[in-house]
């Protein structure tokens, strides 16, 4: 009745699960208590989960997000606690069992859940409002993909509690992850939340290309579109040629556990391999895919408060299109070692040190818009700088490890992870966090709080250096990744530092959690408000509208000229708002619940799909297509707003915008 | 049904924008399309990879292959036909031809499963040899494919009954299922020459 | 020279932390042998050559922020300057320059430090053949000229090189010695190669570089560099040890054990390597002079397989 599941999966004799269970349940009973106490589960029901609005999806995103960030950091700073322990004959307090699948998680939680995830509230926050559109181009199925990862990521995070996760890292490579070595459900944990997630990931991507290709203001030519846009649809791209190749290389690894096939085992014919090569096809594509975004943010924050336009702007479009197209050209780095010849590993060594040319110049770009203006010491010109100054040192270790002969003797040492971390934290993490400061007046109508915001980025930036440097020494000194225990002395007042470093960027998430409470609480006073809808004087369409946006985000859609739209009629006293109409019906979609049936079914199927639970995931298919068809045969997806309650909102923000003008 | 006409109507007076659906959902077959070209991609790496069991020469027979593509690209031309009608409005000329294109899809499914209960009963499952597990994943996912078109084509059928006019999101619906047709067929000429008849020779 | 330089690349690196680097080698900084040396030559090439931009662009970034704050009203300001391309030749050009440069030595590099490609020293020295199986979680070591095997310990003559030829019967590791330079994977069916070579006498870690499990974290061997007469000694005590690697021994060394001790074995019977390596691939085997697959003649008939 319930496949291999039985109570002994259940960990109640590991303390740490025992203790983390308590403390979710705990909080998630306080949560839910709150809303029913207040009476709010209509109203998220109704306003935010069935919400087709990119803009509430987009601050739905970055809840989880900062979900998954917690999580992914605190098995971390488990594991650098760990190695700080587990030295000398010491086994340090996680046993191998344990140890292996916190750092499994801890991949893949900050790459698919943190930082795709964020990355997907930026473009759901930002895309539509800064091309001029009402809305992205399949409002349902945005709704879709934030349930397909949401609900993926409670999979993932079900396996603390009901089995296992995989211990076999964070792209499971075979033959460890074949049946024959790892029987148990972690791995099929990972491929049913890394599938289902892959799911909502490739309808965004489709989805977000669609909105940028079709949906641009008129006199919007390519030209004249943002960098930040520029930057999405290539992530777009990449999202939409890499995330079916990921999809199939995890299938395929899935159906040799599911029905003994001989894709990457050992035995019967199998290759290894050529789950490296799929799974690596998809793996560098996805890395440029979290930072070109994260460039994106960069491209908009520098001029912002350089009071200067972007140094460059056709350099920075091509540069990201070089990008682009050289990151499918240099998957093989992953594995020089695997004994390929001098010429491939050569050819793949050079087309990776090529990609540092245009990212190059992207960061002299930022460098030289800068140059000559009036630079605002602003908390996301801190993370900008910090990024600027940070990821230089990230693409110097890159450009060596690309060195085929280098990274024979550098290739998945602590360097490595010292590396990745330099460009995913340095690079990626700083992007976003500078990205949520931006246009947190846009999201949520009030500023975020610059004190903490700046206490965040100083323990994040020193953290960082003091948990990461060490970890670069310690690969020159030859100690692997995925180590759980060592006895080797030089290496281990490293791990103490490492360890240090943990605590530090520790401080830096509880700064940043207590400036998201600061700036809540603080949100009505007179200058944290965003009255006008453009609290940095900034360039783009998006800070034309009020903070945060009507749900039609553009009453008149805004007629473009000039490269930074805003700028230009800022300065030309153009009245991007149309004020004053006439205004006329407007035309939106109606909240559904489909996408949240759709993603509580694929749970259900994925849970039962790895207990092997066959009756339920076939019940569960039934009810994925089932609400499916039902969606399709639904005919009430729209309503319109009337003229009247457009005019309405829009004179209402005049009149706030005289106020402020008057004052 | 006047609400769809209403729909259709005010988007060609107030949206600045065609309907990107129909691009959305070929963008969305291009995506797909890298699915079946990594399969293949695999299919290529492994076909050699016998582990002592049968090849595909001493698998294949070239009969049941050659119905089985009759069916398929006899159902593209009767779903070409329907969509003519699609046009012309004839609602019922439409469910006649998706029904026709329905028989010829389920009929093409019914040899491929005979064709795969055949094999596994000769010891010759997926599981037998990588390439094997190359050949069935990659046929089966195409055949998988042709089998949602089959839930589509009824879906359709069945939103199409009662209806006195054919509304832009119905005839968009129409245009995506005929790409997603279309899109398979391609497909399966690509495994029959690759697949079957390089593996014969 | 050069090693004082390296310590201060190193101790930049570690943030001029209050460690005291001194006194610490770092392990692949610090090689024993031709390759470690190599390769450590060319990480500091490629390192100097890319500081050549990323020093002036941390700095210039800094100064750029500090002069041209807004609160700097002395400084040039102009709101609507964004293109030169004087600036963007250079821009482009620099970076582009220091990329041809690494990837000529990239290229360079890329041949001569093959792992494949037997070191010059075997032009004048017949190198010392060494077969490695990696196991769940141990080494094994297969001398086929000595006909003797060991677990986890590898001894080896200084000054003459080494060609490994190496598989998995399990699954994928990489075997690595820090101390000695490069490293390759270690995979079941297949077989790659490594020439290395010790110029210094040493007990040097050697490692798995890729995680295979749970053991993994033990699955350390050392490494014995030891003058030719020594290396002649440790052959003699491995054929006087009682044990011997037969068909039924190798079954039971080959199940999944953690920190395994150290193992002798005096006789290593028939063509083991081969036999491992054929059994993923139908009893074939790639012959390692001609690169055609042959039929292995296992000598192990009543070897115990796992599969």
């Amino acid at each position: 009745m319930l496949g291999r599941l039985s109570f002994a999966d259940i960990p109640v004799d590991v303390p740490i699960l025992v203790g983390t269970f308590l403390g979710v349940a705990i909080i998630g009973i306080t949560v839910l208590g709150l809303i029913t106490y207040y009476g709010k589960w209509g109203y998220l029901w109704k306003e935010w989960f069935t919400s087709v609005d990119h803009k509430r999806l987009a601050i739905m995103y970055v809840v989880v997000g900062l979900l998954a960030l917690a999580r992914g950091f605190a098995d971390a700073i488990m594991m650098r606690t760990q190695l700080a322990l587990a030295y000398a004959g010491n086994p340090g307090y996680l046993p191998p069992h344990h140890y292996d699948q916190i750092f499994s998680a801890h991949g893949t939680i900050m790459i698919f859940f943190m930082a795709m995830v964020i990355m997907t509230a930026l473009f759901n926050l930002i895309v539509p409002l800064q091309i001029g559109a009402r809305d992205v181009a399949f409002p349902f199925l945005n709704n879709l993909s934030f349930w397909m990862t949401t609900v993926a990521f409670a999979l993932i995070n079900l396996s603390l509690f009901v089995g296992e996760f995989s211990q076999c890292g964070w792209l499971a490579y075979p033959p460890l992850s074949e049946t024959q070595f790892s029987p148990g459900v972690g791995v099929d944990y990972y491929i049913w939340a890394v599938q289902l997630s892959g799911v909502g990931t490739l309808l965004t991507g489709v989805n977000f290309f669609v909105t940028i290709v079709k949906m641009r203001a008129p006199g919007m030519t390519w030209m004249k579109l943002p960098v930040f846009c520029w930057t999405a649809l290539c992530a777009c791209v990449l999202i939409m040629v890499a995330f079916p190749v990921l999809t199939v290389a995890v299938a395929l690894l899935g159906l040799d556990r599911y029905f003994g096939m001989h894709f990457f085992t050992n035995d019967g014919g199998g290759n290894q391999m050529l789950y490296l090569d799929l799974i690596w096809a998809w793996g560098h594509p996805e890395v440029y895919i979290l930072i070109i975004p994260a460039f994106g943010v960069f491209s908009e924050v520098v001029p912002t408060f350089s009071e200067k336009p972007l140094f460059g702007y056709a350099t920075m479009v091509y540069a990201t299109c070089a990008i682009m197209v050289l990151s499918f050209l240099v998957w093989v780095h992953h594995f020089f070692t695997m004994g390929a010849g001098a010429d491939v590993n050569a050819f793949f060594g050079i087309m990776t040190m090529v990609i540092s040319i245009p990212t190059g110049v992207k960061l002299f770009n930022w460098m030289f818009t800068m140059y000559k203006g009036r630079v605002e010491f602003h908390a996301t010109m801190y993370w900008a700088i910090g990024f600027m100054i940070t990821f230089s040192i990230g693409g110097m270790t890159g450009v060596m490890m690309a060195i085929p002969a280098a990274d024979f003797v550098l290739h998945n040492s602590l360097f490595l992870i010292a590396h990745f971390h330099n460009v995913i934290i340095g690079g990626v993490y700083f992007g976003y966090v500078c990205g949520m400061n931006f246009w947190a007046p846009k999201a949520l109508g009030f500023k975020f709080n610059e004190a903490w915001g700046k206490r965040a980025f100083w323990c994040w930036f020193v953290g960082f250096y003091v948990a990461f440097m060490p970890l670069y020494v310690l690969g020159f000194d030859g100690m692997t990744r995925r180590m759980n225990h060592y006895d080797n002395p030089a290496w281990y007042p490293w791990m103490l530092v490492a360890e240090v470093g943990a605590v530090l960027i520790f401080f830096g998430i509880a700064c940043q959690l207590i400036q998201i409470y600061v700036s809540i609480r603080d949100r009505n006073l007179a200058e944290n408000v965003d009255v006008t809808g453009d609290p940095w004087n900034a360039r783009s369409l998006e800070w034309s509208t009020s903070s945060p946006p009507p749900p039609y985000n553009f009453a008149i859609i805004p007629h473009i000229h000039e490269l930074d739209a805003f700028m230009h009629d800022k300065e030309n006293g153009i009245d991007t708002r149309h004020a004053g109409g006439p205004y006329e019906p407007i035309h939106m979609p109606k909240n559904t619940a489909a996408g949240f049936f759709i993603g509580a079914f694929s749970f259900v199927l994925g849970f039962a799909a790895i207990w092997y639970i066959w009756w339920l995931a076939a019940i569960a298919l039934v009810g994925v297509f089932a609400t499916v068809i039902a969606r399709s045969a639904n005919h009430d997806v729209d309503y319109y707003i009337p003229a009247e309650e457009v005019a309405r909102i829009e004179n209402e923000h005049s009149r706030k915008l005289m106020a402020q003008a008057a004052e | 049904m006047a609400h769809d006409t209403t729909f259709a109507d005010a988007h060609s007076e107030h949206e600045h924008h065609e309907l990107p659906t129909v691009f959305g959902f070929w963008v969305y077959l291009m995506t797909d399309c890298i699915i079946f070209g990594s399969l293949f991609a695999v299919f290529a790496v492994l076909h050699n990879q016998f582990n002592g069991g049968p090849t595909g020469k001493e698998l294949f027979e070239l009969s049941g292959l050659a119905m089985e593509t009759a069916l398929l690209l006899i159902s593209s031309i009767t779903y070409g036909f329907g969509m003519i009608a699609a046009h012309k409005g004839e609602i019922k000329s439409v469910m006649m031809w998706l029904a026709v294109t329905f028989l010829l899809g389920l009929g093409f499914v019914f040899l491929e499963l005979k064709e795969f209960a055949h094999m596994i009963a000769e010891g010759a499952g997926p599981d037998r040899s990588a390439f094997l597990s190359a050949f069935f994943t990659l046929v089966s996912t195409h055949g998988l494919h042709v089998s949602c078109g089959l839930i589509w084509i009824v879906t359709l059928i069945v939103q199409l009954a009662g209806t006195t006019a054919i509304s832009e999101r119905m005839m968009n619906k129409l245009t995506m299922l005929s790409l997603f047709w279309h899109f398979l067929d391609i497909v399966w000429i690509c495994v029959f020459t690759y697949v079957y008849l390089a593996s014969m020779i | 020279m050069r090693t004082k330089y390296l310590k201060g690349v190193a101790r930049l690196a570690g943030l001029a932390s209050v460690l005291p680097l001194a006194g610490c080698q770092l392990d692949t900084l610090d090689p024993k042998g031709p390759v470690g040396d190599q390769i450590r030559h060319l990480i500091v090439e490629s390192t100097v050559a890319m500081l050549i931009v990323v020093v002036p662009t941390i700095i210039l970034v800094c100064y750029f922020a500090w002069k041209y704050r807004a609160s700097n009203t002395e400084a040039e300001y102009l709101p609507k300057w964004s293109h030169s391309n004087k600036i963007e030749v250079a821009i482009w050009g620099i970076p582009t320059l220091i990329i041809l440069f690494l990837a000529v030595i990239t290229y360079q590099t890329c041949h001569s430090l093959d792992p494949y490609r037997p070191l010059d020293e075997e032009a004048q020295t017949k190198p010392l053949n060494v077969e490695v199986v990696a196991l769940d979680w141990k080494w094994l070591f297969i001398y086929p000229d000595e006909g003797i095997a060991t677990v986890n310990q590898l001894a080896i003559p200084v000054n003459q090189p080494v060609h490994f030829v190496i598989t998995s019967d399990a699954v994928m590791n990489s075997f690595f010695i820090p101390r000695l330079g490069s490293m390759i994977y270690a995979m079941a069916g297949m077989q790659t190669q490594l020439h290395l070579m010790a110029t210094e006498p040493g007990d040097y870690l050697g490692e798995s570089a890729n995680y295979s499990g749970r053991g993994f974290s033990d699955m350390k061997f050392r490494t014995l560099a030891m003058p030719k007469d020594q290396y002649d000694a440790w052959v003699e005590k491995v054929r006087s040890s009682s044990d011997q690697l037969d068909g039924q021994t190798y079954a039971r060394l080959a199940a999944p054990s953690e920190a395994e001790p150290v193992k002798y074995f005096s006789h290593v019977e028939g063509n083991l390597f081969d036999t491992i390596v054929a059994k993923y691939n139908n009893g074939m085997v790639m012959d390692k002079s001609t690169g055609k697959m042959i039929q292995v003649q296992s000598a192990m008939s009543d070897m115990n397989m796992k599969e």
